[in-house]
């Protein structure tokens, strides 16, 4: 379904799919997500992940919230009492800020979206305390959040090189700090789970745009 | 690498079915992931309430009981527990005097013990906290997470934990419990890398003729690799880089604490050369607890902990306990 201009149409069930999306992503990403954090982590983010985004999916099966801020709130709850770590709570605060900045709309815009999620990128950057260049999910997440003023394609495309970027950095939070220098040459997990939110978003759009 | 498992992903709910089997004086709720003592919660006492990932046993259920933990929440293996279960647990235990959070220095510990104490002043419970990080090996500086916790925890739940069974109010088991972790400090190396039950294989690779120096509980690779040492070269080591952060004034108690794959006759060795550290340097040994308490899982290694002690902590340090890990004096 598309709107006038010929964007999608981002109602509950757009944000529905865009979940399914990343739940599936999630599963199929989970190994190597492990992996990466083996190299600078503790080996458990892609089963972390998994076992939230299932979490997630069962609970928007049983309470079919009814707009698209209701449905990324209630996947912001479910990650907090489910994923542990660092990821449930900063996950959790990620959906819950932007669902929250979305309202009880029924359906909403491209920019209304971007808004929200910039929104719930400065809920995780205040949790967590981190800033762009620490090796963590802002790395993905605060350029996609501008890009996404733009176009879908152009927030997968920042994302993900937001992530890629990574690789060269200094990690200076979490358990990847406790490496210093060693924490150099490793993709960060965090910053790759996080462009799969944001490619799984753009591809829920994409499809829904067809 | 063989496991005794069943499959990876109930292995933190079949040990928890175990602890219940053999522990009658603990009450298991698998299903919730809380332990907690049978009899909370206490009437008049302050209730003390730990909990982070699994794969450290026996911190941080097998704490719980009469003079040490009122509750404890396990996570997932290396993973923090969430906040569900930290409200649960500081729910069941609150008899109205308050309840101490005592949580290790990780980002995700943190988080979530932050956000249930939060939820469980909502819901009326007084709640404190204390931050464990004794870890020398992180650089406590602003481009770190910090100082991990450590073998500190074992100190700060029994010595907090003794002043609550005693009837002391909050501030009085905080203020406890922050003056223990001030006064301690560790230091751990691993022989082998840590194998998860996720993962299957070692979560980094470390050769057979190397150490590494400086490692946490949760399979990160530490700071420094080197060459194998001996029990008598190590013990040197990281005694020295212990009493170095912690310059002790007084007499100190030591735990000599196993990672989980190494021998009890190994750590009793490595003790032995610790006290020689310990001796050479003039300083004065209190107590000594020697033993695996705050693990990580099959990796083989040793922490050295050793925490400066007055008339009183080492009173507390004395008093009665009797969990599942620790018991003596009753």
């Amino acid at each position: 379904m598309t709107d006038q201009n010929g964007g999608p149409v981002l109602d509950t069930a757009f944000f529905r799919r865009w979940l399914a999306a990343m739940a599936a992503a999630v599963e199929r990403a989970a190994d190597r997500l492990t992996e990466l954090d083996s190299a600078i982590g503790d080996a458990d983010h892609g089963s972390n992940l998994q076992r939230g985004f299932r979490a997630v999916t069962t609970a928007l099966e049983k309470d079919a919230p009814a707009a698209p801020g209701a449905v990324l709130t209630l996947a912001g709850r479910q990650l907090i009492s489910t994923v542990g770590g660092a990821s449930g709570p900063l996950y959790g605060t990620l959906l819950r800020r932007a669902g929250k900045a979305l309202g009880d709309a029924a359906e909403v815009t491209q920019a209304e979206l971007a808004e929200a999620l910039r929104a719930g990128v400065a809920g995780v950057a205040q949790l967590g305390g981190a800033k762009a260049g620490d090796k963590t999910m802002l790395d993905a997440l605060e350029p996609a959040a501008e890009a996404l003023g733009t176009s879908f394609a152009a927030a997968a495309e920042a994302a993900d090189r937001g992530a890629l970027a990574t690789v060269p950095l200094l990690a200076r939070k979490g358990r990847a700090s406790y490496l210093g220098e060693r924490s150099i040459g490793h993709q960060d997990p965090g910053a790759t789970s996080s462009a799969l939110l944001i490619t799984t978003l753009a591809a829920t759009a994409e499809e829904a745009a067809r | 690498m063989k496991s005794l498992i069943n499959v990876p992903e109930t292995v933190v709910a079949d040990a928890l079915r175990g602890l219940a089997a053999a522990h009658p004086g603990l009450a298991v709720d698998v299903d919730n992931r809380v332990v907690v003592r049978r009899d909370a919660p206490v009437a008049g006492k302050v209730g003390l309430v730990s909990g982070g990932g699994s794969g450290h046993e026996p911190l941080h259920g097998g704490f719980v009981g009469p003079g040490m933990l009122s509750a404890a929440c396990p996570g997932e293996v290396f993973t923090s527990p969430v906040p569900d279960q930290m409200v649960r647990a500081a729910a069941a235990v609150d008899s109205g005097s308050g309840v101490l959070f005592v949580v290790k220095n990780y980002t995700g510990d943190v988080l979530n013990f932050d956000m249930a104490a939060e939820l469980a002043e909502d819901e009326g419970i007084q709640v404190a906290k204390v931050l464990v990080n004794d870890d020398v090996a992180v650089t406590d500086s602003l481009y770190t997470a910090g100082r991990r916790g450590t073998g500190a925890t074992l100190f700060v739940e029994k010595l907090a934990g003794a002043a609550a069974e005693e009837g002391a109010p909050l501030e009085r088991v905080e203020a406890i419990g922050r003056q223990v972790n001030e006064r301690a400090r560790s230091f751990g190396v691993a022989l082998t890398a840590v194998t998860t039950p996720a993962k299957g294989s070692p979560t980094f690779d470390l050769p057979e003729g190397e150490l590494e120096l400086g490692i946490g509980i949760h399979g990160e690779p530490g700071r420094e690799r080197r060459a194998m040492m001996t029990a008598r070269e190590i013990a040197d080591y990281a005694v020295d880089v212990v009493l170095a952060d912690l310059r002790p004034t007084g007499p100190v108690l030591v735990l000599v604490n196993g990672m989980g794959g190494t021998p009890l006759l190994e750590l009793y060795g490595f003790n032995a050369e610790v006290r020689r550290v310990l001796d050479e340097r003039g300083v004065v040994v209190a107590r000594t607890l020697v033993g695996n308490y705050v693990t990580s899982l099959d990796m083989a290694g040793c922490s050295v902990t050793l925490c400066q002690v007055d008339e009183e902590l080492l009173r507390l340090w004395d008093a009665p306990v009797e969990t599942p890990a620790l018991r003596w004096g009753r």
